[in-house]
């Protein structure tokens, strides 16, 4: 290993930092210029729907796409003029492109070859043996399943050290249970090799699963940057909200403020939120989306109402349908403040009168709200989950 | 489950085997042959047994040709027309290597930087096979030209010394030497080499060339490396659907070339048509075919393409 002497310290020698990066076709802005810093040692994920530009970045990245503005920095060396085959960088490929005339390997050879490194033959067993694929050495790639393709990919790209492993969706052709396994084996691979991964999905599961750092992507902007459970707790866009998980909405009107808490008015009940966790415009009377996620949620008949402790904020509704799926039941409530609320509830103990027509009052901590800026679409990032992640 | 308990019932005679099941399915593959085999006899195995038994007839015009036998035939026609077996391979070689040359560049860009020309270039590529062969042959002589524009410009920029030199064309002319009948060979069959060049180039995934780009592959090795192995099934089918008729024909070096020009194609079709030497135009021509498909055996064991992809 190389370029590893400090990989302890962050912020040093291998980051990777676009600097106002973008790239145009004729009319079409695929990137809007960014800035991004991938520290050293990292997995990162950059993570949107498909045309949200995070695969022009990648190839950015590689030197497989020229910017139209910005540059492209390893640690201190700027690569935004250098051509793929001179970056310390290497790519994993959506398709894998192993190359079909060469066996096993001397696909995972290649890049050591054309270095010039002469001895390839201990250096090539280590790494097939590192993604257990010493067996299949002097076979065909199309003689091997696509699970095996993916790793001599890996190992390919892996076996020359790069400073960053950039990965194009690399688990996309697999079917779910091996993309599950693949996950882990990536996650255990950069541990073990401590490389930087660039690893681009459209699988919000996938990159909350194996990413450090997440960045989403909505229509070549980065919408929001940070560890997964911080992007998921604290959406600062509706895209974000909707596109990791699922968020109910609702539209509020800021009362009051006192203590670090806004006060806000929604249909004819009151909402409380911590003014932490708040991204929209505080003046009163302005408008606020207030977020809350499923899980967050406890769901109770509304003749039991009296039970629920102060001090939390309280919806009432009518359950509109509920699935039972083993772990929880999903219902989804018709509330006068929001129509399709849904609520999660673990299936501890099932209370029978919770079936759909019955009232209910579903309350939560204060603290599990959020607010955001109600001049957004309450709906982005909605359609593209559907679509996309099955 | 309660048979089992109970002893095996007597063995019931055996049933009359019913007939098989999809009898008439059984001929259909055949029946679906039938037409290509018959036309395969006809026109492929009839003429090239009465072709074998014309070559060891003897006799004359006058009295008829009857079956002897005589294999010396076969010897007496290469003894004689050894140098025309030998010009052919190599006019048709030289022929396939400049179509090679000629070809490889172009199909490459067609399949890889054409973009929207793509289809266009490939219409004209293939334009040239609506006019008939001899008439662009033809054009070719008019072309080729004594004190024409390009024997001009050839003459002025001393091509013609260093070209008559190596023995490929004769004093300030073109036209009636060797260099005149490869280049009609090599105008004539290069779109035969260019379509399997561009087939199996346009089937190389672009993604492969960034991968090696990204495996520090600079452009010419990612070539070298890469794409032209990628290539060779279309090198390989390109070379021989241009070496084989190029080394069987005769038109290019009857309108273009000289009698010191001649190929084993001529000598046939003068033996058969002028002649009328049927028996030793017979002969030349299953030695042709015989060299052509041992050079051709060679050729593909050499390259190996059974093992690519």
């Amino acid at each position: 290993m190389k370029t590893t002497k400090d990989t302890t310290t962050p912020g040093h020698g291998g980051d990777v930092r676009l600097t106002g990066i973008g790239k145009t076709y004729g009319s079409f802005t695929a990137v809007h210029p960014l800035d991004l810093t991938v520290p050293q040692g990292s997995f990162f994920a950059l993570l949107g729907a498909s045309g949200c530009g995070k695969t022009t970045t990648l190839r950015m990245i590689a030197g497989l796409e020229e910017p139209t503005e910005g540059t492209v920095h390893l640690g201190d060396q700027d690569v935004t003029a250098l051509p793929p085959y001179k970056r310390p960088v290497n790519t994993v490929f959506q398709s894998y492109a192993l190359f079909p005339h060469l066996d096993i390997f001397e696909n995972v050879a290649f890049g050591l070859r054309r270095r010039g490194v002469k001895s390839v033959k201990k250096q090539v067993e280590e790494m097939l043996e590192l993604v257990q694929l010493g067996e299949q050495a002097r076979k065909k790639p199309h003689q091997l399943s696509g699970g095996q393709q993916q790793r001599v990919a890996v190992a390919r790209a892996l076996i020359n050290h790069p400073e960053v492993l950039l990965l194009d969706e690399p688990l996309g052709a697999l079917d779910l249970k091996l993309r599950r396994q693949m996950q882990l084996e990536l996650k255990r691979i950069q541990t073990e090799v401590g490389i930087t991964f660039v690893h681009v999905t459209h699988d919000q599961e996938e990159a909350m699963t194996m990413a450090d750092t997440v960045a989403v992507m909505n229509a070549g902007r980065v919408e929001q940057l940070g560890a997964p459970a911080d992007l998921y707790e604290n959406p600062r866009t509706t895209f974000v909200a909707n596109f990791l998980g699922t968020s109910n909405f609702i539209e509020a009107e800021v009362d009051s403020k006192s203590g670090g808490e806004l006060v806000l008015k929604a249909g004819g009940g009151k909402l409380v939120l911590p003014e932490a966790r708040n991204s929209a415009p505080t003046t009163a009377g302005g408008k606020v989306l207030v977020g809350v996620r499923p899980e967050k949620i406890s769901l109770i008949h509304a003749d039991d109402a009296g039970e629920i402790p102060g001090g939390r904020n309280r919806i009432t509704g009518r359950i509109a349908d509920s699935s039972f799926i083993g772990v929880s039941t999903q219902f989804v409530v018709d509330s006068p403040v929001c129509a399709d609320f849904e609520v999660y509830v673990q299936n501890i103990d099932r209370d029978a009168r919770l079936a759909p027509g019955a009232e209910v009052v579903l309350h939560w901590d204060p603290a599990h709200t959020f607010g955001l800026d109600a001049a957004q679409d309450i709906d982005a990032g909605v359609e593209t989950v559907e679509e996309e992640v099955v | 489950m309660a048979t089992l308990t109970q002893a095996p019932p007597p063995v019931a005679p055996p049933v009359p085997e019913k007939r098989p099941p999809r009898r008439r399915g059984r001929w259909t593959p055949y029946l679906l042959l039938l037409p290509g085999l018959l036309w395969l006899f006809v026109f492929f195995a009839l003429p090239v047994i009465y072709q074998a038994s014309t070559s060891v007839q003897t006799g004359s015009l006058e009295e008829g040709y009857k079956v002897t036998w005589h294999f010396a035939t076969y010897w007496d026609a290469l003894s004689d027309y050894w140098p025309q077996f030998v010009r052919s391979v190599l006019y048709a070689a030289s022929a396939t290597v400049l179509c090679l040359l000629l070809g490889y560049p172009l199909a490459y860009l067609i399949a890889f930087r054409a973009g929207r020309w793509r289809n266009l270039i490939m219409i004209l590529v293939i334009a040239p096979f609506f006019t008939s062969f001899l008439i662009r042959t033809l054009a070719w002589k008019t072309i080729l030209a004594d004190g024409g524009p390009v024997v001009d410009v050839l003459n002025t920029l001393h091509v013609l010394d260093v070209t008559a030199w190596l023995g490929w064309t004769a004093g300030d002319r073109v036209l009636a030497t060797p260099l005149a009948v490869v280049c009609g060979l090599t105008y004539n069959f290069l779109p035969f080499m260019i379509l399997p060049l561009y087939t199996s180039l346009e089937r190389i995934d672009p993604r492969l060339h960034e991968a090696a780009n990204d495996l520090y592959a600079r452009p010419s090795t990612t070539f070298r490396r890469v794409t032209f192995p990628l290539s060779m099934p279309g090198v390989v089918s390109g070379t021989l659907l241009t070496f084989i008729p190029a080394s069987g024909d005769y038109i290019n070096s009857d309108l273009l070339g000289s009698t010191d020009t001649r190929m084993v194609g001529n000598v046939i079709q003068s033996q058969f048509l002028r002649i009328l030497d049927y028996p030793t135009a017979a002969a030349l021509s299953f030695i042709l075919m015989a060299a052509i498909l041992f050079i051709v055996t060679l050729y593909i064991r050499k390259s190996g393409t059974e093992d690519l992809v």
